[in-house]
């Protein structure tokens, strides 16, 4: 392998070109497009712990929560302007994350799932509870966004949500490239494949797992911010527990530990949804469950697992 | 006042006794063959449904029906175990949660497809209904009844594991898999059969909740939190452990809807996150 360059390659650039070509060729599904950068952006936070750190986490959308709470709320009491909404819904979701990150870095992975799952829940309570702030079940409606920069307006043909979302995920993927191809990132490799043998080379695993817990979490903040500054409205669903498990779906459809498979995972996920939803519900979770149960079997690299076998194949021939 | 806490433990006790029953099959699968199986409610719903179908299509009445929640559930373990969880021992913990969760949602849309997403109706015989007056307090029944076969169930699984050969045999695997492999104990017969063994009491619990924790395909979802925090507070691969981790979440979470409505079902999970970074082993746990 080698170690990893901060240097782009072909095949890189190319899938980046492909969100743009995307937004000329399919004008009439920017809303869904805005949904999968969304997504994208949040399991992109998963993958930094699960795939690179290896922390089991079921609670994950207690962060994306947090994230559009704090951007929805900020907008509907007067603070409409986006950027630095995002900017807020980061810091909180982070400052959660630290919080709680003490209590899930201890433990093995079935704690680490149980207090992540708690953690989840509780908020999805409290949220639940205090509709007086939350608008509970009903959901905070009221959001009202300002222009971005004063000059791009939310409107209803999605035009400026697409954009504006690729942009936010485009810098949030640069700046998460450079951190997991950074000593820190190598050495969080080292903490998932030897957890035990790190500190005898110094490192302070607990230390680093804190540090990428926080960040992840300050991520899917933004990942959920986007989604109540672009929808204009922010649901209870945003906490909820079946958010995490189709989250953790996205990323293992997608392949973890590569980031892009984190991207490819939450594009799929969404587009398969957003088709067989619509046919039946019921069918589309059977579905869901058997996909699941068929890539642990069989496919434990996900897609891009798969892209890269195939690829290495490719190469060894020519 | 009294009268009402002790009725408050009373039913938190019967909840507990509940849990207990469904989740002790879970600390099995946890502590022998390290498995965390998220899809364990799953095979509550089976027991669940198979109880109901004999009350409502075959007329069969209510305390017939458990034997065949157990069976059946027990079947549908076994069978799983021999064709999908054994090729998963060895695999990571993320791989079974993410396999357990798979199973997890074709169950509920499998249900859902087969009865339909309503609540399930379950007919008690007579004298489970109402109440006993028992040392001047008003208990309901069904839930003395409840506590009675807990308290058979504890006892007949004690006698398995700590008097009978194949008690040793599953302690033994447990301590030390290879060790026990090496005496010529047949390891994978006995995670088959104790899988089986713990999907038949959950199906059991399933039967007997009906009643208290309701039956739609939503069930595995909805008690999953309490099945793993009952294994996971009271450490995997124990009887004793579990049995106090469930009581103990039992009278909370009654306790805590009952004087403190307004934040609901925040109480358990406190106590929850709490009893976990106390005993990140659980209380009496083998194994982490």
């Amino acid at each position: 392998m080698g170690l990893p360059t901060q240097k782009w390659s072909k095949g890189e650039i190319i899938f980046w070109l492909v969100p743009i070509v995307a937004y000329f060729l399919f004008p009439r599904y920017l809303t869904l497009g805005s949904q999968i950068m969304i997504a994208a952006l949040f399991a992109l936070s998963l993958d930094l712990i699960l795939g690179y750190a290896r922390i089991i986490s079921l609670g994950h959308a207690a962060f994306f929560g947090i994230g559009a709470y704090t951007a929805g709320l900020l907008a509907k009491y007067g603070w409409g302007e986006p950027i630095s909404g995002l900017v807020l819904a980061a810091c909180a979701a982070a400052l959660v994350g630290l919080l709680t990150s003490f209590l899930v870095v201890r433990g093995e992975d079935l704690t680490r799932l149980m207090v992540t799952l708690g953690i989840g829940l509780m908020l999805f309570e409290v949220a639940n509870k205090a509709a007086f702030i939350t608008g509970g079940v009903d959901g905070l409606s009221g959001v009202e966004m300002r222009k971005i920069f004063g000059v791009f307006g939310f409107g209803l043909d999605g035009k400026t949500a697409y954009i504006y979302s690729l942009v936010v995920l485009f810098i949030v993927f640069i700046f998460a490239r450079t951190l997991v191809r950074s000593p820190f990132g190598l050495s969080l490799r080292g903490v998932r494949e030897g957890e035990r043998r790190m500190p005898a080379i110094g490192v302070s695993v607990t230390r680093k797992l804190v540090v990428i817990y926080t960040i992840s979490a300050g991520i899917a903040g933004i990942a959920g911010a986007l989604l109540a500054q672009t929808t204009q409205f922010v649901g209870i669903d945003t906490l909820g527990v079946p958010r995490s498990a189709d989250l953790m779906i996205m990323l293992i459809l997608g392949g973890a530990g590569y980031l892009y498979g984190a991207l490819v995972g939450a594009a799929v996920f969404m587009v398969l949804q957003d088709y067989l939803a619509n046919l039946n519900p019921v069918y589309w979770q059977f579905w869901l469950g058997f996909l699941l149960v068929l890539i642990v079997l069989f496919a434990r690299g996900g897609l891009m697992g798969g892209v890269l076998a195939l690829r290495r194949r490719f190469m060894r021939r020519a | 006042m009294i009268g009402n806490f002790v009725g408050v433990v009373f039913d938190g006790v019967a909840y507990g006794s509940l849990l207990f029953v469904i989740s002790i099959g879970l600390s099995v699968t946890m502590g022998l063959m390290n498995f965390v199986n998220l899809a364990h409610g799953a095979f509550a719903m089976v027991g669940g449904y198979a109880a109901v179908v004999m009350m409502t299509r075959f007329g069969v009445p209510f305390l017939a029906t458990l034997p065949v929640a157990f069976v059946v559930s027990a079947l549908v373990g076994a069978v799983l175990e021999r064709l999908l969880y054994r090729r998963l021992y060895r695999a990571s913990h993320l791989d079974q949660v993410l396999f357990s969760i798979g199973l997890v949602f074709m169950s509920i849309a499998g249900a859902t497809y087969v009865f339909g997403s309503q609540q399930q109706p379950v007919q008690l015989p007579a004298f489970l209904r109402g109440q006993v007056h028992l040392l001047g307090l008003d208990l309901g029944s069904y839930r003395l009844f409840l506590i009675a076969i807990v308290i058979a169930i504890t006892l007949i699984l004690t006698w398995l594991v700590e008097r009978t050969r194949f008690g040793a045999a599953i302690r033994a695997s447990v301590d030390n898999q290879q060790a026990s492999a090496g005496l010529g104990i047949d390891v994978y017969r006995v995670f088959s059969l104790t899988f089986a063994l713990g999907s038949g009491l959950a199906g059991l619990g399933g039967g007997l909740g009906i009643d208290v924790l309701g039956l739609d395909p939503t069930f595995p979802l909805k008690y999953m939190v309490y099945f793993l925090l009952v294994v996971a507070v009271g450490g995997a691969g124990t009887i004793k452990g579990p049995l106090i981790a469930a009581l103990i979440l039992g009278v909370f979470d009654v306790a805590g809807k009952y004087y403190v409505p307004q934040i609901g079902s925040f109480v358990i999970y406190v106590v929850m996150v709490a009893m976990l970074l106390a005993f990140p082993r659980g209380v009496l746990g083998k194994r982490g």
